[in-house]
């Protein structure tokens, strides 16, 4: 039984002229506790309406989501907002860090709809996460005050405080150079992989995406397999998915030129 | 337990992050809170100052007053009225009662002898009708068995006497043909500007030395009577007075009367209310300017309860959790609005605004207190409510993208 798995998944809303955008369609998807796997494609094409699906925050409009064999249609609002706070960890591109609130603040935010143990300890959890993001002395600090990657590394330890089966991260590294974006992806695999989380990566960069152990592009609304394998190691993989595509057969034709005229030159696989 | 704690401290640590605009937003239900238990207070103080001024007039609440008039020349003589009076407070069991008698005795002073306004009382009179001496002090049950006259006089009185106060132990000649030296044991402040000299003497220690010319004075032939009594027992005692005293002393007319409706009630009432209506007023000015700001704050925050939902927090939690925001933070107004009353009575000057000052000081009313913390985190409940339900329709989509 995988840890989570879509069947079929359509997603479609009603434009104002009450068109019907599909945003998703027919994606099938399975993720297995401790697994790595990148989602490929350019803006628009539903990338974080899945990963919101995948985290409880929205709802297929048809399809089967199972979490750990749990059909979540059957689970009450209040019951899967229960599980999207335990099973869950986001990171997303712009930190959403909670503005006036110290590092420690921030990574303790979440444990404070957490019970028992967890909530009652929040402070001290917090400080252990954030030493080991390596931010231990930092704590205090208010998020204006870091740079980029140090407050996207109080994001990813505010992902993992509650130690969440399955860690969601929506462009991590969007807002990052490259270099400050290769270490934060280090760190959140490093740590996934230390607290057995399954690791769902939603970019456009194919050198984050490539260390993932598995990949998917979605293109008009429609999930399909890719290898980006070749890739793995290579530092030098930089750019958005539509430039990169010529040079990695797996991909297909089928995926739009983009559209700002990257030259192709910039992805040398 | 955890979700209701976690709410507080979400709660409060919205407000501290957010402190100048919790502030601004707040300083009207402080105010509002410090105006009703300020003017609750004030009043009782008020209050109070009118009714120990009126008291010194008319007795305490309540007190009866019996007076008696011979009717006819064959009624029996006024010194009857001792034994019955004596009588009526054993028989009821009365314990604070003083005789009260206007009159004038000759008084000699450095200039000449005058004749000066005596108010024959007993010492009870001196706590029945708050008698305030600014220096000495008042008669005790001692004085009564003393051998010379005792005299507690206004401050008119012992100007006319030449001295400047008591530590030189003033005395004066009571009396013309045969005087009697009396001490001066107190000094009451005069009642007006200009004030003519008077003085109390204890009745027994009057009558034991001078024998009062009734049809010279100014006073009634008999003294008065004057019970404090429990407000309940009025109704019933007074006719049982008055028929005990008449079985006694056919022929003379007796009349006993009461101080209830001295109008202080009124007064009480009437600023109480006014008081309240300020304040409900100021605390709904105040709630209102809470909804707003709380309203714009909201729409400010909708990114940061997208991220929230994120993390778990169900839309009941993100409820209660701005309700809370408010709740807590007109509690602290209200916590503020309390202490700022508090050091605002404290430092009234009494003596400059009850001219004299005020012997019982009411206690602190809690109680309005209490009312102006309960009412200020009512509003700010209802204050909050608004917010809370822009918070939860948000969508938690579009809240983290907003």
């Amino acid at each position: 039984m995988s840890l989570l798995e879509l069947t079929e998944v359509t997603r479609s809303v009603r434009l104002p002229d009450d068109r019907l955008l599909e945003i998703l369609r027919g994606v099938t998807l399975s993720v297995d506790t401790g697994e790595h796997v990148a989602v490929v494609g350019r803006s628009g094409t539903g990338k974080s309406t899945l990963l919101n699906i995948l985290g409880l925050l929205d709802a297929p409009t048809t399809g089967q989501y199972l979490l750990e064999g749990v059909p979540i249609g059957k689970l009450s609002n209040r019951a899967r907002t229960r599980r999207r706070g335990r099973d869950f960890g986001f990171v997303f591109q712009q930190f959403n860090l909670l503005p006036g609130r110290t590092a420690l603040e921030n990574v303790a935010a979440p444990l404070m709809y957490a019970s028992g143990r967890q909530f009652w300890a929040r402070r001290r959890l917090a400080a252990e996460m954030l030493e080991r993001v390596g931010l231990g002395d930092r704590v205090d600090t208010m998020p204006e005050k870091l740079s980029g990657g140090e407050q996207q590394r109080v994001a990813i330890a505010r992902a993992l405080v509650r130690g969440p089966r399955v860690i969601l991260a929506d462009e991590p590294t969007g807002a990052l150079d490259v270099e400050t974006g290769q270490e934060v992806m280090a760190l959140l695999d490093d740590i996934a992989s230390g607290t057995g989380a399954a690791l769902v990566t939603i970019t456009h960069d194919l050198a984050v995406a490539a260390r993932a152990q598995r990949h998917y592009r979605l293109a008009d609304g429609v999930l399909v397999p890719v290898d980006l394998g070749g890739a793995v190691g290579r530092t030098d993989w930089v750019g958005d998915v539509p430039t990169a595509l010529p040079a990695i057969p797996e991909l297909g034709p089928s995926v739009p030129t983009a559209s700002n005229g990257v030259p192709a030159t910039e992805v040398r696989p | 337990m955890t979700g209701f704690v976690g709410a507080v401290v979400e709660a409060w640590d919205e407000l501290r992050i957010h402190r100048l605009r919790v502030l601004l937003a707040l300083i009207g239900v402080a105010v509002a809170v410090m105006a009703i238990t300020g003017v609750t207070a004030a009043v009782a103080m008020l209050t109070q100052g009118f009714t120990e001024q009126m008291e010194r007039d008319m007795g305490r609440q309540v007190t009866l007053s019996l007076d008696a008039y011979p009717m006819s020349d064959q009624a029996p003589p006024a010194t009857e009225l001792d034994a019955v009076y004596t009588t009526a407070l054993e028989r009821y069991d009365i314990t604070w009662a003083t005789r009260d008698w206007y009159t004038n005795a000759p008084m000699r002073f450095p200039e000449g002898t005058a004749q000066v306004e005596l108010r024959a009382v007993d010492p009870d009179f001196g706590t029945m009708q708050r008698v305030r001496v600014q220096d000495g002090r008042w008669f005790t049950d001692a004085d009564t068995e003393s051998f010379a006259p005792q005299l507690v006089v206004n401050q008119a009185f012992l100007t006319r006497l030449g001295v400047g106060g008591l530590d030189a132990r003033p005395t004066v000649l009571l009396g013309d043909e045969m005087p009697v030296r009396s001490a001066v044991v107190g000094v009451v402040p005069d009642t007006w500007p200009g004030a003519e000299p008077m003085a109390y003497v204890l009745y027994d220690q009057l009558t034991r030395w001078y024998t009062v010319d009734a049809s010279s004075g100014w006073g009634a032939p008999a003294p008065s009577l004057k019970v404090w009594v429990p407000p309940e027992v009025v109704d019933e005692l007074s006719p049982m007075l008055r028929r005990d005293v008449m079985a006694v002393l056919p022929g003379w007319d007796v009349q006993v009367w009461d101080n209830r409706d001295t109008g202080m009630q009124a007064l009480d009432d009437g600023a109480r209310w006014v008081g309240l209506g300020v304040g409900a007023f100021a605390l709904l000015l105040g709630g209102l300017g809470l909804v707003n700001i709380a309203l714009v704050t909201v729409r400010h925050r909708i990114r940061e309860i997208g991220i929230r939902r994120s993390f778990g927090a169900t839309s009941g939690r993100i409820f209660f959790g701005v309700l809370m925001e408010s709740v807590v933070a007109t509690f602290v107004a209200g916590l503020v609005g309390v202490g700022l009353a508090v050091v605002v009575i404290r430092n009234v000057p009494v003596e400059a605004v009850f001219g004299g000052g005020i012997q019982d000081m009411p206690p602190f009313p809690v109680s309005a207190a209490l009312v102006g913390m309960a009412c200020a985190t009512g509003v700010g409940a209802l204050a909050g409510l608004i917010p809370a339900t822009v918070a939860v329709r948000v969508k938690v989509i579009d809240a983290i993208r907003y």
